[in-house]
């Protein structure tokens, strides 16, 4: 069955290859790859050595995973691989927050070069001198783009970059004397949920600002009631997840060093405003970006990502190390292990390298103009899906905003489909699956009932996008129809409906293979005593 | 099987399409009849039980006889079994009562009921927090926590739990309105008691915010934090609400769950105190240390004036502004949707004084900036 | 702003879809769209980047160009370690962790991102059997980061605020540590004997009061020798009602019993040499192991996915969602979970799945036979003292020059030159073993490559 072009549905049906789980397709005796051999003086020494070894030292029993021959490993997850929609395959945009852009391949092929994969951290900085000019350039790159003074680009995502941001605050409160007098911190109910978390882990005590109802801008008369000399940071996005840019922004910042506090900027989505506006001028001393959101590095089905922070002189020296520093003379790249007040590690080593190579060559291949290029279509995309999706009955928008426009994503609602028919977000992202697709909720807690939220970035094309608001459409269309069907979704994907009480209760949960065989057998089956 | 209880309250809701505000008492009902009122509630019951069909073969259905249960049931094609009551032409508190103990002695899994806050307020008499209830709309003046916000969505919730869904359960408020002041035009409510009610799973969960806690351990996470800033020179006035619960048992006493508790130096130095006997606690305090620890009640976010009248505009002029202490449970706050919590004390200028925001405890070192409006 | 500029990557950056899309929004420019961002806080003009190279030749060259300025594990005899090892990566690894469903996914459900779930229930599964516990989480962001999780753990499970960990433990780890603890926990050190290694058990003893929380080593050492005594220093935990954390390296256990038999509670190390290229120690994936008890998976702040039957008899999976019941005043820090390393996590499964039990044990062997045969070679150096401490090892070993009279920088200078990465310095982290260095020995090491290497050391020592 064809695709028709005006209707733009495809036909579609995931692959479904109902693939065991490993450890049943093993076979005795089955060898998937061989160790080398040492030669015979080798082989003499480690007898030797491992009789040596202390009794109960040796393992004694082999561990019990599957013997398998090689070709079957390879169908096995390559299978499973078909069971997986990442971005290049289908029309991205469902994952809101998230920015699914297109991970180019050159970049790709570059960071599996030999020459990025086979460097050990440890050698001798004269054979890393292409690592650490790429770390070095790299570096200068994004102190452009944010107009911050120096990065930091150990952490393995964003959530852990918020960790180092956390660090250094609560270094630089410390280092003040300022532990008893600056215990707060000041962030919004749409800021990432790692931003309190991090907060708290520090000792900070957390406090949250929500929107108001009527610009849904963080309201500002509340900020203004929260902010004192106790605190000691702000730590908020901008735009936030729903999709609205806070032009009141430095007055926010302002607010917080009028009290001696600093401001930490979490840019996940950064992706809407590159080369329009920067962390510096709006105030911040903190920031960091997602380097496998914004940068196109790809996602890898949850890592490796990279998170990457930057700071203002002033906080330099709390950087973690080693940084990444250029010798003038004689153009020498080295690890820099100078920040005096550093607050240690926080990541094994230098941080990603394959996830640098690729932003540095993304960076550098669309210039400038290119990355102006890429918040203007973000937004202009995102604006097109905007005022598409609120003409759909039973989708809406948060209240909020009525009649602005958005950066370069929004949170809609399908509450009114949930009162006009009784299917939610739930249902039609079930549903969604039928059609290749991915739609996204919200972080807890639901401000937004039944909510959703799109980003488009600038990957796709305006008929990717018109393919992907057609499939939503039709869901919708589904919901007033057919309301069970979508109820029993998905019907065209790799699997039916999880029972989800046997991942909450501990009685029968099982998280790896050997807790399943302890608690059933054959499928699910209860085992007795 | 899953042993389901329904009792319907024909009487619920007829006085809102005549334009009365209730029908509570033999006089406004018949009033209602003579306006043409019918009942709605068996209605609102078939919607919830129609989407319960499919589970059939996995539901026990006990119920009242005639009107109060057995004909919505009949009507939609769901076999039922009936409690042993025998209620009069017209069916009133005491019918309900009775069906919701012999259910609640009869071990159901979940006691529906179609109605309003009335019967939300029998039902809780009968039989407290011991069964699981959930109500199905059908009132007019729906103030309590413990309705599902539509019939198709009682249902829903219903047929989660006949198909084996662990019920998350929390308590949540049943509120009563003076009904004379009601037709009179005031709102004048009260907090009446509690019931154990399934809330909706959230599916989310713990994929990306670190592990969440239940309901009554982020209750805990609060009352750990408050405690913590109590120092013991301080009068402590704790209001009702499940939230302001933990923080009592942490003081060491249970406390009222529906009043307010005066505690000091970790005693318990007043229970159930009405406004006379908070102002004589006050009078005892040098310099005013007084801290006013109260909770937004009911579904509507009321933080003064509905339910805790205890503390009277008297009460609260003798506790200055940073003596009001608010705890709230973040999940409370946002299905207010970041609206502002309302107060009502009955004197407006103390309404307009105590306008603005303040810090609400909602976990431990964890905080919201809410507004407060009259 | 050029609307000439069309770049592959941006298909609306094409004028007439352009004009296309603003026409049927209603505005003439993308600029009214960010209208309210103030002037005074925008980019005046563009960004100060350098000059692109647009296109995907001139990129390549560019970029390939610098990369040229490195020299790899491959061009060179590599004997470095210390947490990152140069292990052969199958090409099926590779091959896998290519394909591209995989690589660019993220965040879908189980049903059409039903792969990625099945595979690190896989994952979780197979490590669990290497490790020999129950429950393994998907994987967090590296070794360190899995090693000071795991003491958070243990904090909140025993509701104590002190950790006491072996002063062997790689500085590097023990930064990430004390760092992730503070201000909540406490970290104290334990001293270890200058001739074994072996963590001290009077000094343990001594530091083992009930305000710890947990004991942690790593085994093998950072140094390279085994800790034989895991069974008295989980005893001595466990008598004063404290946990046991090991820090194992995956590729050991093939050959050496896993920790959890001699009394670990958590088990916790780094995925790196399962499969994982070493990317400049940019590839890692930190791992949990625990028992099948509530009270450790209540505790673990990151995924766990687990299997489910589904309304068609089908493998299921999911996340393993649960609501803590109650709060600990401790427990106040909740941690976060993020984007961390799940397609390593996917490569360490097809890795432990080609290997096999036969594999791991072959695997084992080696590292062990290399270095054994290593000590011996190295000590036969003039000048050269192996090993520099410890008694037994995996496959590192510390080795000390002080007797050449020559530094570590001096001598592995000097071995550069030869074409040789010699062993990291542990001068400056270590000074008490004085002019030492820190060898490895992986199964892709040859019999003639340590050879070469003890005869370059004979050489470069030679006064």
């Amino acid at each position: 069955m064809g695709m028709d072009m005006k209707e733009k549905i495809r036909d579609f049906h995931q692959a479904r290859w109902d693939e065991p789980v490993i450890f049943e397709l093993s076979a005795p005796g089955e060898r998937g790859i061989l160790v080398p051999e040492g030669g015979p003086e080798v082989e003499a020494a480690g007898k030797e050595a491992m009789a040596a070894l202390p009794a109960g030292m040796l393992r004694a029993a082999p561990p019990a995973l599957p013997e398998m021959g090689q070709m079957k490993v390879v169908k096995h997850f390559l299978r499973l691989s078909q069971e997986n929609l990442g971005a290049d395959f289908n029309i991205d945009i469902g994952q809101g927050t998230c920015t699914m852009k297109y991970s180019p391949k050159v970049n790709d092929k570059l960071a599996a070069s030999p020459k990025v994969a086979d460097l050990h951290p440890l050698q001798d900085e004269s054979t890393l001198q292409g690592a650490l000019e790429i770390l070095y350039k790299t570096e200068q790159l994004l102190k452009s783009i944010s107009g911050l003074d120096r990065f930091c680009l150990h952490p393995g995502g964003g959530s852990q970059a918020l960790s180092g941001i956390a660090a250094i605050i609560r270094a630089w409160v410390d280092d003040q004397g300022l532990q008893d007098t600056k215990d707060e911190i000041v962030t919004t109910i749409f800021s990432h949920p790692s931003n309190p978390a991090v907060a708290k882990l520090k000792g900070f005590k957390v406090i949250t600002i929500y929107p108001d109802p009527v610009t849904g801008r963080p309201d500002f008369e509340a900020f203004k009631a929260a902010v004192s000399d106790r605190t000691a940071a702000l730590m908020i996005t901008n735009p936030e997840d729903i999709g609205l840019y806070n032009d009141r922004i430095k007055e926010f910042t302002d607010l917080v060093h009028a009290h001696g506090g600093i401001c930490s900027y979490d840019q996940a989505n950064a992706n809407g405003i590159l080369g329009i506006t920067r962390a510096k001028e709006a105030g911040f001393d903190l920031c960091f970006f997602n380097i496998h959101k914004t940068f196109s590095s790809p996602h890898g089905c949850g890592g490796p990502g990279c998170g990457v922070i930057g700071v203002a002189e002033h906080l330099v020296p709390y950087l973690p190390i080693p940084l990444v520093s250029h010798c003038e003379k004689g153009g020498r790249y080295y690890l820099d292990t100078d920040p005096p007040k550093t607050v240690g590690k926080i990541k094994d080593f230098y941080g990603v390298l394959p996830a640098v190579v690729r932003a540095y060559a993304w960076i550098m291949n669309l210039g400038a103009e290119g990355l102006l290029e890429v918040a203007r279509v973000s937004i202009l995309n995102n604006n097109y899906v905007f005022r598409k999706v609120l003409k759909m009955k039973g989708a809406g928008a948060p209240p909020y905003a009525e009649g602005e426009h958005r950066m370069e994503q929004v949170r809609y609602s399908f509450q009114r489909l949930k009162d006009e028919t009784g299917i939610g977000f739930a249902e039609v992202q079930n549903r969604i699956f039928d059609y290749a697709g991915h739609i996204w909720s919200s972080h807890e807690p639901f401000i937004v009932p039944e909510p959703f939220t799109i980003e488009p970035t600038e990957s796709y094309s305006k008929d990717e996008l018109d393919e992907y608001l057609a499939i939503l459409g039709r869901i919708v269309e589904e919901a007033y129809a057919d309301p069970e069907m979508l109820k029993h979704a998905p019907h065209r994907s790799v699997i039916h409906h999880v029972d989800h009480d046997y991942l909450d209760d501990p009685k029968r949960w099982a998280i790896t293979w050997r807790m399943y065989k302890k608690r059933f057998d054959g499928y699910f089956e209860p085992k007795k005593g | 099987m899953f042993r389901l209880g329904l009792i319907v309250n024909p009487v619920a809701g007829m006085g809102g399409r005549v334009g009365l505000k209730g029908t509570d008492g033999a006089e406004s009902l018949a009033r209602a009849r003579e306006l043409g009122a019918v009942p709605l509630a068996p209605a609102r019951a078939g919607q919830a039980l129609a989407v319960l069909l499919p589970a059939l073969d996995s539901i026990r259905l006990l119920t009242c006889p005639g009107a109060m249960g057995e004909a919505a049931a009949v009507a939609c094609g769901l076999p039922c079994e009936t409690v042993d009551l025998r209620p009069g032409a017209e069916t009133g508190p005491d019918d309900t009562k009775a069906a919701a103990r012999m259910m609640a002695d009869r071990g159901v899994d979940l006691l529906l009921f179609a109605g309003g806050d009335g019967t939300a307020r029998d039902i809780a008499d009968a039989v407290g927090e011991r069964v699981p209830c959930l109500g199905i709309p059908a009132g007019v003046k729906i103030h309590s926590a413990v309705f599902a916000s539509t019939p198709l969505h009682a249902g829903e919730l219903a047929l989660a739990l006949a198909r084996g869904k662990r019920p998350r359960l929390h308590l949540a408020e049943v509120m009563d309105i003076d009904e004379e002041a009601f037709r009179g035009g005031e709102v004048r409510s009260r907090l009446y008691g509690y019931l154990s009610v399934p809330g909706d799973r959230r599916r989310m969960q713990g994929q990306k915010a670190g592990t969440p806690k239940s309901e009554k351990a982020m209750q805990e996470a609060i009352a750990h934090d408050i405690l913590e800033r109590l120092s013991p020179d301080v009068l402590a006035l704790v209001g009702p609400g499940s939230t302001t619960r933990e923080l009592k048992r942490l003081l060491g006493r249970e406390g009222t769950l529906l009043g307010v508790d005066a505690f000091k130096g970790g005693r318990l130095v007043g229970e159930d105190c009405n406004e006379r006997r908070l102002l004589e606690l006050i009078a005892l305090e040098p310099g005013g240390n007084v801290r006013i620890v109260v909770t937004p009640i009911g579904g509507q976010g009321f933080l003064f004036g509905r339910g805790n009248q205890q503390f009277s505009p008297e009460v609260l002029r003798r506790a200055d502004r940073e003596g009001i202490w608010i705890a709230s449970t973040q999940g409370k706050l946002a299905a207010l949707g970041g609206s502002p919590l309302k107060i009502d004390t009955g004197d407006s200028a103390l309404d307009r004084e105590l306008m603005g925001y303040y810090k609400a405890v909602t976990g431990y070192h964890e905080s919201v900036m809410v507004r407060v409006e009259a | 702003m050029s609307e000439k500029f069309v770049h592959p990557y941006i298909p609306n950056s094409a004028p007439e879809v352009q004009a296309e899309m603003l026409k049927s929004i209603g505005a003439k420019d993308i600029e009214e769209f960010f209208a309210c961002i103030p002037e005074a806080l925008r980019v005046k003009g563009l960004l100060d980047l350098p000059k692109p190279f647009l296109s995907e030749a001139s990129l390549k060259r560019h970029v390939e160009g610098i990369l040229s300025k490195n020299r790899t594990s491959g061009e060179l005899r590599c004997f470095l370690g210390g947490g990152c090892w140069n292990h052969h990566v199958p090409a099926v690894c590779d091959e896998v962790n290519g394909r591209s469903e995989f690589l660019t996914a993220y965040a879908g459900e189980p049903y059409e991102d039903h792969g990625r779930f099945q595979a690190l229930f896989e994952y979780e599964s197979l490590m669990a059997e290497l490790l020999d516990v129950d429950v393994v989480n998907v994987p967090t962001y590296d070794g360190s980061q899995a090693a000071a999780t795991a003491l958070r753990m243990a904090g909140r499970i025993t509701k104590r605020d002190e950790v006491l960990v072996a002063d062997t433990t790689s500085p590097d780890r023990l930064s990430a540590i004390t760092g992730y603890l503070h201000p909540d926990m406490k970290v104290t050190l334990v001293g270890h004997d200058p001739k074994s290694g072996l963590m001290v058990g009077s000094d343990l003893a001594a530091k083992m009061t009930d305000r710890v929380a947990a004991v942690y080593f790593e085994n093998p050492s950072y140094l390279g020798f085994i800790e034989t005594e895991g069974k008295a220093i989980s005893g001595a935990a466990h008598a004063k009602g404290a946990l046991c954390v090991v820090y194992a390296d995956p590729s050991s256990l093939g050959v050496l019993t896993p920790p959890s038999n001699y009394g670990a509670d958590l088990t916790c190390g780094d995925i790196q040499p399962l499969g994982m290229h070493m990317h400049m120690g940019g590839a890692r994936g930190g791992f949990i192991g625990a028992p099948d008890d509530e009270k450790f998976i209540e505790e673990y702040p990151s995924r766990l996915f687990g299997i489910a039957p589904t309304s068609h008899r089908e493998w299921g999976f999911g996340d393993v969602a649960w609501e803590r019941t109650s709060f600990a005043k401790r427990e106040n820090a909740k941690e976060f979970v993020g984007t961390a390393a799940a397609l390593w996590g996917i490569t360490a499964a097809v890795y432990l799945s080609l290997m096999g039990p036969a594999g791991m044990k072959e695997l084992g062997t080696a590292c062990m036979a290399r270095t054994a045969y290593a000590v011996k070679r190295l000590g036969a150096v003039k000048g050269v003292r192996v090993p520099a401490i410890g008694g037994a090892f995996f496959k590192e070993i510390p080795v000390n020059f002080d007797g050449t009279g020559k530094t570590v920088k001096e001598i592995n200078k000097a071995l550069l030159e030869k074409g040789i990465l010699g062993g990291h310095d542990l001068s400056k982290a270590f000074p008490a073993l004085g002019q030492s260095a820190l060898y490895a020995f992986t199964e892709v090491v040859t019999q003639d490559d340590i050879d070469t290497l003890a005869d370059a050391l004979a050489a470069v020592t030679a006064r």
